[in-house]
Parts: structure tokens; C-alpha cells; sequence
């Protein structure tokens, strides 16, 4: 038990310490926290024919004054009068869940076969899972297109197996359930390994206890298994819902007009729009409704560190 | 049972020396995690080429007060004198003491050389020097043959020595052993306390040795300090410790002993001895020839050793004093000895040891004979904590 | 548990699932024809297109100079993170310090993206080349923290109080003991982080600036335009270096785990 205290008795100058701790504290503190106070500065703001395409802009602490009073709430005002960005944020949580849930559902099973293998041939399947993830995301998304697409392989194949007659095509290219496909496919790796690790350090002995006390082993596995990989369910389910929420890349290669998502809402008014304060209050929003899955992601990764 | 081993143990005993100047010092020292106390205003003075136990269960300080003593925790009031130096903040690595740990930490990255070197290196030391330093500290733990390995490569009682060699290599004027023996079986274990022991006589070091296991402390030392929730119970020779325990934690953790709760009745009951005492045991009448600061009306333990109580079918001539009657409830055959457990005529129960000298089918008492056990006066002893 | 026909039958959709389109991808980038349904044989002109096209070839450059300094710059701060973490106990801050390690792992990255573009817009800072460093750093060194944390968690302190005990001082320690223990641990942090930067494309498109384009952003701005087999023959190129990457990864553990088998062996020959 005394092995686990912490050696700041000997190294009491510090200054390596402080260096240690600090510099990615510091870097951190720059980078990441404080873009989020600006972004909540610029939310307020209004558009500008200039660069930045913004006022007001922040002049010295003389003006200090000045530059608050022109700080407003109307782009958040904005943003609950058009429907647009209302739908857009329902839209994109009614994605992101049923995407996770369609996650968890094919999920589950792959780490649980996985979990289940023989210990040797487990290292291999951990890195099979992970070798789609080291290749590029835009690339995976981009295969599907050449897929989904109305004159593209799947329309091809079922052609060629008769399921589709020779003039129709697969319309899912641009629709709701390409974004589907592609989040499915592009997330898996994440909700696959925090299953597996939760469900891989499971004792199997207490599965054959359970048996031996007379539990079947579907029971045995209701009871059981899913009970403790719970923390795992936990990780995965946060880890994929809260980037898909988010998410631009997949709706914008394969989903259609009326795919609504709010990442490629902000990405428009950003990019196409120039509205920068308006993006901004998008942000703002899509981050508050984000703010208690990411405290429960939090407090996941403490339990497991 | 002891091997032949060099030159004769010389009586060594500086403690008895009121000129002696104590080696290492704790005085007073409070260590606390939080609020957990794990030492406790806790006094204790080491001498020079002492072979020094501290004995205890877990959690009871014993390895925290050795990381003070290395440095890798400061106490939290009192202070550690070394050769009558305050070393108050002086980090692990300019302290005078090297550690063996219970895990051994050997680099594993490192070969059984590098590993040994590598505290010689810290000192700058020149390269032929450290070499040589090398060679002589792996023919003391008989590794020559070994130097190229790594750690990985080695069994346990083999990466045992390298952790010696690699803590004795610096010639640490204090070693300090973390449960040294603990991962290596019976046996090997039993080997290697003798070649400790060897080490420590030649190499004229002070060992403070941090153990939880009594036979291992009993086999070294030259003293041992029996710990308990951060303080000392008591520090005396492992004969002492055995034979005259301070306490029924003392008594109860150090071998196998009888304790029966009783009052004093009379002291120096005119049974011969002066300083004698009388207790009764709940109808059991119990003498001791003993210097006992109880006196009559005081609640104390009588304590007996096994060994010292001898087990007889047939009664004694007398009955009234020392002596008690019941039934064999087991028998412990243990080799060298067979442990009678006898159950008395009230529930209470006493163990008597007597050694097989003679062959088992020999053996004439067995389960569920009635038994008298009696013991002399000078067996049993008085415990008023 | 042993493995049931049902395990086999999910195993093997769930890696069709995952593979057949990346397959599909090779196989494509080797199509003679531009039509991407039609198989017109088997050519290597798209690699050539793919090689002459000055374009591509530039933001290939910058991508591996962004993906090689963020990802070494990253690997520095995240290790020194996760030591802060792992070893530094309670300290002022602590709760926000490892809040900020773990929140950009899940942050949508449009937000993450967007916010430190208006950072260096407000610093006055010109953005191109550093700017995606410096944001791909702060991303990446989040991730290497998070790996080497995991492996300090299981470090043994006690070889590093060994060395400090045989008079090393913490700062040597380090470098002489604690480093090269965890050294796997921070390599596969910096091929992490090198192929995070190398993949990301919505955080590099909000804070790059003229003359600083990378392949991700590249690759999107031609897939708007349609798919066209010179992209599969990047994607290509792209994946096969990874696969390589990820085989010799693996090899180097096979051969360390064999080692370790054999040192056991060894081990329990030689009479103790």
C-alpha cells in the first residue's frame, strides 16, 4: 500500500515537475479551452463585410465598455426563429441515436464473438477491427459512394443476382439511409473495441458458475455477461454519439438535400455563408447539448484510469 | 540444525551498552497517509552491524518506516538520525542506504551486469573499477555465469541474487531488504537466509530487514522489532522475543502458545522461588516462578508454549497446581513433532507438542484417550498486556 | 466459452462488412476503364494521372510534413500529459487538466475545428502551414496521452525507486529507466497521432490557409466532383503504406513475444 504514494517528497524544487505538468496544461489551456470562450465571444456578434468578418472587434481595454454593449443574442435568437437550424438539431440527435443504437445492435455481437475466440487468434481480430480505422476516413466513406450510387456496384450486383429488374436502380445514394451506412460502417471500430475490452476482461468462470447453479446460458448471459459489460456499452455508445452528432464528412458525401445535419449546417454558414457569428451560436448550442454526454464519457474514462 | 559456517558468531550485543552509539536513530517519528497513521510516534535505535527484523503483519508500518529510512517518504513529524545525522530531506539517491525491493525491480531491459553496475555507474566510478566491483558482487550470489542475461532469463531465486548483488554492490552502509524471501519457495527460502546471513557477517554491513514471516526473522536477526498498527510491541533477540514475550500480541504472534485468561491470586506464593505468582484460570489453579509487576486482584494471561507442556495417560502426583485433565481431540502429526489438541473437561481447549523420538507405531497416546497435561514452573509465563 | 457457429457466421459478416468496400477500392483503382461500374481490364494509368498531378503530389507533401511535426510535437506533450496524470497525484487543476485530455477524443470536430480558427483569427496569426500543425498537435497529443497513461498505469515504480535508490537522480531516471520501459507505448502513440493527422480533414480545413493544402482536403474537393479512379489509386497507395505500417508493427511484437517465450524457457531450464 505505501508503494502507491507519490514521490513529490524528493523532488521538491519542482521546476522539472512544473515543466512536465505545465507546458501541455498550457498548451491545452490555448489551444482547446480558450477557442471556447471566443467562439462564445463571437456567437454574440454580428456579421461584417470584413476581415475578420465580424464586429466588434476586441480593441484594447479602453473600449472596454463599448464592446460589450455591442454584444446581442440575436443570432441565438436567429437560430430558434428559422426552422431550419431547429430541424437541424433534432435531425442530427435523431441520427446520431438511432445510429448508435444500430451500432450497439451489430456491435455487440462481433465483441462478443470476438471476446469469445480462442485466446490466440483474439490479438488478430483486436487488430483486423483496427486496421479499417488506421486507413482513412475519407476514403472509407468515399468506397461507399462508388457502392451506393444509383449506376454503382450494389445496383450492379442485384442486376446481376436478378433481385432487381434491368432498368431500376438502388436509390440509397443521397438519402437517409446511405448516411446510416456509412456512419455504421465508419463508427464500428470504436463501438466494437470499448465492448470488447469490457467484455475480454470477464471472468468466464462466472459464467460456468451460473450455469452450475442451474442458470441457462441465455439467462446466464442477461444476467451475467450484459450486466458487467455495461461500462463497455457505456464508452461506446459516448464515443459514437457524440462526433456523430456532429458529424460532416458522411452527410455531406452521402446524404441528400434533405439530410439535415447540423455539422454540415455550421460548415455551410461557415464556408458558404461567411456567417461567422452565426456559425459560431450554432456551435455554442450543438456544444450545450453535448455537454452532459461528454460529462458521462468523463466519468467513464476516470473509472477505467 | 545450524551448518557449519565459517568462523564461530561472535557475541554481539551493543544494545546492553549504554555508551553505544546507536548506527540509525527514529525518533519519534509520526507517519501519516491522509488520515491513516501507519507509524505512530514510533522510537527506535539500530546499531552498527546489526542484523535488524522488523516483524509485523501488513499494514502495520513496517515497510513505511524502511521507506523513510530510504528516503522514498519523509515522516511527517520526529526525525531519522544516521550516524547521528539529521537526514531530513536528503533525497533516495545521496542517501548512504540501498534497498533490495520485495519485487526485486530489476531493469529488464538491462543485463544481470548492467543491472549490477548501474549503481556504480551513478558514482562515476572508473570503468575497470566497475568491472571488477561487478565480477566480485556476482561470485558472491554465485552468478558469474550468468552476466549477459537479462532479468526475463532468469528463475526466481536466481533474480533474487542479482537483486542482492545489485543493492550490496554500491557497499551501502545500511541494507535494506523489503520482504527479500518472500516469492521464493520453502526450501530455497530456508538456503538463502544462511547465505544472508554469511553475506552480512563478512561484509560487516547493518541489514534492516522488513518481513512478515516470524521463523524468517527468528533465523537472522540479531534483534527484531515486532510492529503492530504503527507502533512497537516489542524489540528484543529472537530467544527473548520467544521465551519472554511483553505481551499476548507478542506471544500470539511469534510460534504456537496456550494463552488462558485468569486473576493474579497471590504473589510469591512460597513454591520456592522468590517473585512467584499464583493465578487462577476459571477453576484452573496455575503457579509461575516469574519477576511479575502484577499484583493480586489484577486481570493477566498465563501463557504456555506446546513444547513446554507435557502429555501424559497417567496423573500426576500432584493435581492441584499445573496441571490439567481432558480428552485427545486431534493430533497434529507434523514430523518432528506431533501436536496433541486436548479438549478439557469445562470446553477449553490446550495444545501440549511432544517430539516424535520414538517411531509412529510407537506413539501410545491417541484420539479420544484421557489425558493429564502438567508443565513446570518456570514454563509458563505471566502477561499483563 | 468456446466458439459457436453463431460467433464464426458474425465474425465473418461483420469483416466482410468492414473490408469488402476497401477491397472494392483496390480493386477499382486498377480499372482501365473511367467508368467505375465497368471493368475495362487492368491498367496502372490512373497511378500515372495520380503521379503527374503536381496538385496532389504538393498537398502529399504537406500532409506528411503536418502529420510527421504535429504527431512528434504531439507525442512530447501527450507523454508529459499523461506523466502529470499517471504520477503527479492531486494538484491545483487536475480535474480541468484531464478534462481537457479527454474531451477532444469525442468533440464533434466542425466545433473543435471552427473554434481554433477563430483563435488565431483573434491572435492575428496568419493561417497555412503552422496553424494545422499546431491543430493537429493540440488533437493529437490528446490521444498519445491517453496511450501512455494506460501504460504507466501498469508501470512498476519500484524499478524507478530502485534506480533512485542506487543514486540516480529523477531527471536521469527518466530517461534511463522509465523511457525506454515505455517506449512502445509512445511509439504507438506517435503512429496514432501521425495517422489521425494524416486522415483529418474538417479541423485541417478550418485553420490551413493559402498554399497549405492538404491531401485530405484535396481528396474531398475532387470526391465532390465525382469519383474518379485516381483517387482510388491515392486511397490505394494510402492504404497499402498504412497496411505496411500496421504488418511491421505487428511482425516487431510477434518476434518480442517470441523472445519472451524463449527467455521463459530458458528460464525454467537452468537450475535456480
Amino acid at each position: 500500500m505505501a508503494a502507491v504514494q507519490d514521490i513529490d517528497t524528493q523532488d521538491k524544487g519542482g521546476l522539472g515537475r512544473l515543466l512536465v505538468a505545465g507546458l501541455p496544461y498550457l498548451w491545452l489551456l490555448l489551444f482547446f479551452a480558450a477557442p471556447f470562450f471566443i467562439i462564445f465571444k463571437i456567437s454574440l456578434s454580428d456579421t461584417a463585410i470584413a476581415l475578420p468578418p465580424y464586429t466588434p472587434v476586441f480593441e484594447g481595454f479602453g473600449a472596454i465598455g463599448d464592446f460589450f454593449s455591442q454584444l446581442d443574442f440575436e443570432n441565438y435568437i436567429f437560430l430558434t426563429d428559422d426552422p431550419l437550424y431547429v430541424t437541424a438539431y433534432l435531425s442530427s440527435l435523431r441520427i446520431a441515436a438511432i445510429s448508435t443504437v444500430l451500432l450497439l445492435l451489430i456491435g455487440y455481437p462481433i465483441a462478443l464473438a470476438m471476446a469469445r475466440a480462442p485466446g490466440s487468434i483474439r490479438p488478430t481480430l483486436v487488430m483486423m477491427v483496427i486496421l479499417p480505422f488506421w486507413t482513412s476516413f475519407l476514403i472509407r466513406v468515399y468506397a461507399w459512394i462508388g457502392i451506393l450510387k444509383p449506376d454503382g456496384l450494389l445496383t450492379l450486383l442485384l442486376h446481376g443476382v436478378g433481385l432487381l429488374g434491368p432498368e431500376e436502380q438502388v436509390q440509397i445514394f443521397r438519402t437517409d439511409t446511405a448516411v446510416f451506412i456509412g456512419i455504421v460502417y465508419s463508427y464500428l471500430p470504436f463501438m466494437v473495441l470499448p465492448l470488447y475490452s469490457a467484455l475480454e476482461k470477464m471472468d468466464n468462470t462466472l459464467l460456468e458458475a451460473a450455469n452450475d447453479l442451474g442458470c441457462p446460458p441465455l439467462k446466464a448471459f442477461w444476467r451475467i455477461t450484459f450486466p458487467l459489460s455495461l461500462p463497455g456499452v457505456i464508452a461506446g455508445s459516448m464515443i459514437c454519439f457524440i462526433p456523430i452528432t456532429g458529424e460532416f464528412v458522411i452527410p455531406d458525401l452521402l446524404g441528400g438535400a434533405d439530410t439535415l445535419m447540423i455539422g454540415k449546417t455550421l460548415w455551410t454558414e461557415f464556408f458558404g455563408n461567411r456567417d461567422w457569428p452565426l456559425a459560431s451560436a450554432v456551435a455554442v448550442v450543438l456544444l450545450i447539448f453535448l455537454v452532459i454526454p461528454i460529462m458521462i464519457f468523463q466519468n467513464q474514462q476516470k473509472k477505467v484510469a | 540444525m545450524a551448518k557449519t559456517l565459517g568462523p564461530v558468531k561472535r557475541k554481539f550485543s551493543p544494545w546492553t551498552d549504554p555508551s553505544a552509539v546507536p548506527f540509525i536513530r527514529f525518533e519519534n517519528i509520526t507517519k501519516r497517509f491522509g488520515n491513516f497513521v501507519a507509524v505512530d510516534n514510533l522510537t527506535l535505535d539500530i546499531y552498527e552491524r546489526e542484523f535488524f527484523s522488523l516483524l509485523g503483519p501488513s499494514g502495520c508500518g513496517k515497510t513505511t518506516l524502511m521507506r523513510m529510512l530510504a528516503g522514498f517518504e519523509e515522516p511527517t513529524e520526529g526525525r531519522i538520525l544516521l550516524q547521528g545525522k539529521d537526514i531530513r530531506g536528503v533525497p533516495p539517491y545521496r542517501r548512504p542506504t540501498n534497498m533490495m525491493f520485495q519485487s526485486y525491480a530489476l531493469f529488464p531491459h538491462m543485463t544481470v551486469e548492467k543491472n549490477v553496475a548501474f549503481g556504480l555507474e551513478q558514482d562515476k566510478l572508473a570503468k575497470g573499477e566497475i568491472a571488477a566491483r561487478v565480477e566480485e558482487m556476482l561470485k558472491l550470489v554465485k552468478l558469474e555465469d550468468f552476466a549477459k542475461r537479462k532479468p526475463n532469463q532468469l528463475s526466481g531465486g536466481q533474480r533474487q541474487r542479482v537483486a542482492l548483488a545489485r543493492s550490496l554492490a554500491k557497499r551501502p552502509q545500511v541494507l535494506l531488504l523489503d520482504e527479500p524471501l518472500g516469492a521464493l519457495d520453502k526450501k530455497l527460502r530456508e538456503e538463502t537466509q544462511f547465505e544472508l546471513m554469511d553475506i552480512q557477517t563478512n561484509l560487516g554491513l547493518t541489514f534492516l530487514i522488513v518481513t512478515h514471516d516470524q521463523e524468517e526473522a527468528m533465523t537472522v536477526s540479531d534483534r527484531i522489532a515486532v510492529m503492530d498498527k504503527g507502533v512497537i510491541v516489542q524489540v528484543a533477540t529472537p530467544a527473548e522475543i520467544y521465551e519472554a514475550p511483553n505481551s499476548r500480541y507478542v506471544a500470539d504472534f511469534i510460534g504456537d502458545i496456550n494463552i488462558l485468561e485468569g486473576t493474579v491470586m497471590a504473589t510469591d506464593s512460597g513454591l520456592g522461588a522468590p517473585g512467584a505468582i499464583r493465578i487462577e484460570c476459571d477453576g484452573i489453579q496455575v503457579a509461575v516462578d516469574q519477576e511479575c509487576q502484577a499484583a493480586t486482584g489484577d486481570k493477566v494471561a498465563f501463557a504456555v508454549r506446546p513444547e513446554k507442556v507435557r502429555i501424559s495417560p497417567d496423573q500426576p502426583a500432584d493435581t492441584s497446581i499445573n496441571a490439567v485433565h481432558g480428552e485427545v481431540w486431534d493430533i497434529g502429526y507434523l514430523g518432528d513433532f506431533s501436536v496433541f489438541i486436548v479438549k478439557l473437561d469445562d470446553g477449553r481447549v490446550v495444545r501440549a507438542a511432544q517430539a516424535n523420538v520414538s517411531r509412529l507405531v510407537d506413539r501410545p497416546i491417541t484420539f479420544g484417550d484421557m489425558v493429564w497435561l502438567t508443565w513446570p514452573l518456570d514454563a509458563g509465563l505471566v502477561l499483563t498486556r | 466459452m468456446k466458439s459457436s457457429r453463431f460467433d464464426v457466421t458474425v465474425l465473418t459478416l461483420g469483416f466482410a462488412f468492414l473490408y469488402i468496400p476497401i477491397v472494392i477500392l483496390i480493386v477499382y483503382s486498377f480499372n482501365a476503364s473511367r467508368l467505375v461500374t465497368v471493368w475495362g481490364g487492368f491498367s496502372l494509368q490512373w497511378y500515372q494521372t495520380m503521379w503527374s498531378n503536381q496538385g496532389l503530389m504538393d498537398a502529399a507533401w504537406v500532409t506528411a510534413r503536418v502529420g510527421v511535426l504535429s504527431a512528434s510535437v504531439g507525442t512530447v506533450l501527450g507523454t508529459m500529459a499523461a506523466l502529470a496524470l499517471v504520477r503527479y497525484g492531486r494538484f491545483p487543476g487536475r480535474m480541468i487538466f484531464s478534462g481537457m485530455i479527454y474531451a477532444p477524443l469525442v468533440m464533434p470536430e466542425v466545433i473543435t475545428g471552427l473554434s481554433m480558427l477563430l483563435l488565431f483569427v483573434a491572435l492575428g496569426v496568419d493561417r497555412g502551414f503552422w496553424t494545422v500543425v499546431i491543430a493537429h498537435t493540440t488533437f493529437t497529443m490528446c490521444y498519445v496521452a491517453i496511450v501512455v497513461q494506460s501504460r504507466l498505469l501498469t508501470f512498476d515504480r519500484s524499478l524507478e525507486e530502485a534506480a533512485l535508490d542506487l543514486g540516480c537522480p529523477p531527471v536521469k531516471t527518466f530517461f534511463r529507466i522509465t523511457l525506454p520501459l515505455i517506449f512502445p507505448a509512445v511509439i504507438a502513440g506517435w503512429m496514432l497521432a501521425f495517422t489521425l493527422s494524416l486522415d483529418d480533414l474538417v479541423i485541417a480545413s478550418f485553420t490551413t490557409g493559402p498554399g497549405a493544402t492538404t491531401l485530405p482536403i484535396k481528396i474531398y474537393s475532387q470526391v465532390r466532383l465525382g469519383v474518379t479512379p485516381e483517387i482510388n489509386a491515392i486511397c490505394t497507395i494510402l492504404i497499402a503504406l498504412v497496411t505496411i505500417g500496421v504488418i511491421i508493427a505487428s511482425i516487431s511484437t510477434k518476434r518480442t513475444e517470441l523472445r519472451r517465450l524463449q527467455d521463459e524457457h530458458l528460464a525454467l531450464r537452468t537450475p535456480a
